[in-house]
């Protein structure tokens, strides 16, 4: 968008009278050419199709509490009342009381419900994208137990269908599902880049190996940003002596599909690594340190493979803790203080809440756990997708500062998480406050320490 | 046919009907709906665990809520255990029980009662100022919030009216009464006070599936 085109969408009104200076107009984005009417109605089709059972049971029981609104960083960092999440659910409220609900009859006979307009969907883009993590600590506040983050991400598929994604969000999700990764990681390239990691690094890093026990995945942010991860995951597979693989055909466990809420890229996105395990022959898949990954496979693949996966499903953390626990993986102590960041989709909506400490364990590090942890763990703000919309960023620094005085207050040297999306947002929020922490990886900490066998 | 009659007759028999088959409709229509299989291999098993955690755990605030939600909790506790305390333990309400169903239990002095009413009455009205004032319960606050708290309101303060005799005749005062609480059953099905019934769904709901996967409830 040119300069003069933002001119024209938002004037600006320097020449007006102070007081008569209105409110910036909304600013939201929208993916191709559709009429209105049709945007809605592409909405509401995707809203009426995700509103089974358990969303049903959920939109039904809200009594309006506000309870929500404590929970989350967004609100609790602002004080803006429309942050308080279950308002950013309201169009896809509305849209099932009148649309599906039990007395939608009523309501729309009666016109007791008003029909969702674009108008609605348009200023939401905001709340249901920039101001929300899926982190689902909301959830774990509400009186009536409701699952808010499951609910957010149904109604990014509305959004989605309505061509109404914040446009770096579904530039990426496009990307990623054209080329295959959404930070420009293509198989030539992560290829390539395992090939210079090995050469460097004096380390075997084995790609599309025909048959392999297990098959290793990473997140494109650890291949264009973190590259070492690779290197730490070669070197620890390799001290246990696995029969394991990388598969070009089968490599990125990011999902940015699932983040933008189009279900048709992020099925394609899972089925990759699925097929590439299946055909490795492998027994285990391990997922790297990337949370929306963890969701998308450990919790969502088999789902959307419609049976059973062939295989076991990992997140690095849990793999190293089962290696650490069994007495394969031996470290050297770590002579320092150290706090762990719980990534959200990983230990409070994954459950792997204990395997990261029985790895710092593993390194003789008991971490000094923050005032509100592991299931209650703050976000980072970074998560869902977030950390990709630029306009976001003002409210995310300000949601950032809250893990920032969370991690003060710990006084430990070393800040360690297992999430590469949440070490991307501390790197971030690290340079924009100029901190003085930095977050290192799990997964890292341990290559760099193991004990030579 | 007076306004006592129609009170305790037609008024209180259609609400009835309609307090029972809008529950039966609205369950209905929520649970019959389609729940897809989950084939993720569980980390627990015993999800129906989860669910009974759930639902007895969340009826108080975790530790790093409790600053945030302290008060807005014991408001909703006084209120409603203050209505539990009117409606079961009131004499004449249990005689109606008795009519209804056949069960009989004691019932507590007439004192504690009024004083529970007042202290009830009381704690609604902090609801309702607080749900005028506070800014996101504002925002968040629909019809089916304001009508929901008056049908509750209603019941409890012409009951104390028609305790205390004031303001009319015996007869009319309990007519209204009666009135009030066949509004009150006409509205549940189709408003929030159905959480009573659906608090029991949603957090089975939650606790069993995240049970499944051993994340945080």
């Amino acid at each position: 968008m040119s300069t003069a085109d933002i001119d024209s969408i938002h004037p600006l009104e320097l020449d007006q009278p102070r007081f008569s200076v209105k409110n910036p107009a909304v600013r939201y984005d929208k993916q191709g050419e559709l009429p209105d009417v049709q945007r809605v109605e592409l909405a509401m089709r995707a809203f009426v199709k995700d509103f089974g059972a358990v969303a049903a049971t959920y939109l039904e029981s809200c009594i309006h509490c506000g309870m929500c609104a404590d929970a989350c960083h967004f609100y609790v960092a602002t004080e803006d009342p429309k942050y308080t999440p279950i308002w950013k659910l309201e169009p896809f409220k509305q849209a099932y009381k009148r649309e599906a609900g039990p007395f939608a009859a009523i309501y729309r006979v009666l016109n007791l419900k008003k029909k969702v307009t674009v108008e609605q969907l348009e200023a939401w883009q905001e709340l249901i994208y920039d101001s929300c993590t899926m982190c689902g600590r909301c959830t774990l506040v509400c009186p009536m137990g409701i699952d808010i983050a499951s609910l957010v991400g149904l109604a990014r598929h509305g959004m989605n269908q309505a061509g109404l994604v914040p446009h770096e969000l579904w530039a990426v999700a496009e990307r990623a599902q054209r080329e295959g990764s959404p930070l420009g990681a293509t198989p030539k390239v992560f290829k390539d880049r395992c090939e210079w990691l090995a050469d460097d690094n004096q380390v075997d890093i084995p790609v599309d190996k025909v048959q392999a026990d297990v098959v290793a995945t990473m997140s494109s942010i650890e291949i264009m940003k973190y590259p070492d991860s690779i290197v730490a995951t070669a070197k620890i597979l390799n001290h246990l002596g696995l029969n394991w693989t990388f598969r070009s055909d089968g490599y990125e466990a990011t999902n940015f599909g699932m983040l933008s809420g189009n279900s048709a890229w992020q099925q394609e996105a899972s089925m990759k690594l699925i097929h590439a395990t299946i055909a490795a022959g492998a027994k285990l898949l391990i997922l790297p340190e990337c949370g929306h990954a963890y969701g998308a496979i450990r919790w969502q693949g088999a789902n959307i493979y419609g049976k059973p996966l062939p295989f076991r499903v990992l997140h690095i953390s849990e793999f190293l803790a089962e290696n650490t626990q069994n007495g394969a993986i031996k470290t050297k102590p770590l002579d320092k203080t150290l706090t762990f960041h719980d990534p959200c989709q990983i230990s409070r909506r994954g459950g792997a809440i204990e395997a990261p400490r029985e790895v710092l364990n593993g390194l003789g590090v008991v971490p000094i756990e923050m005032k509100d942890t592991r299931g209650l763990n703050w976000c980072c703000g970074g998560g869902g997708g977030v950390v990709t919309i630029h306009r976001a960023d003002p409210i995310r620094y300000k949601a950032f500062q809250i893990k920032m005085r969370q991690v003060d207050d710990t006084g430990a040297e070393l800040l360690v998480s297992s999430c590469s999306n949440c070490r991307q947002t501390f790197d971030d929020g690290q340079d924009h406050f100029h901190w003085d922490k930095t977050m290192l990886s799990l997964l890292e900490l341990v290559a760099d320490n193991l004990e030579e066998k | 046919m007076d306004l006592l009659q129609f009170a305790r007759g037609p008024a209180l028999t259609w609400a009835a009907t309609v307090f029972v088959f809008g529950i039966t409709w609205r369950l209905v229509g929520i649970l019959l709906l389609q729940r897809s299989p989950d084939f993720s291999e569980a980390r627990n098993a015993t999800s129906w665990l989860g669910a009974i955690k759930l639902i007895v755990t969340r009826s108080w605030p975790r530790r790093e809520f409790r600053q945030r939600t302290l008060f807005a909790q014991s408001v909703g506790y006084i209120f409603h255990i203050g209505l539990v305390i009117i409606v079961f333990g009131f004499a004449p309400h249990i005689l109606f029980f008795k009519a209804l169903t056949g069960l009989v239990w004691p019932n507590l002095p007439s004192a504690v009662i009024n004083l529970t009413s007042a202290i009830t009455l009381a704690a609604l009205i902090v609801v309702l100022v607080r749900r005028l004032s506070h800014p996101v319960l504002r925002l968040l606050s629909n019809f089916d919030d304001y009508f929901s708290w008056l049908v509750t309101f209603a019941p409890v303060a012409t009951g104390m009216l028609t305790v205390a005799h004031f303001g009319a005749r015996y007869e009319t005062l309990l007519a209204i009464h009666i009135l009030s609480v066949a509004l009150l059953l006409v509205w549940f099905p189709f408003g929030k006070l159905m959480h009573s019934a659906l608090v029991f769904i949603s957090r089975g709901t939650t606790g069993a599936l995240f049970e499944r996967k051993g994340a945080s409830i």
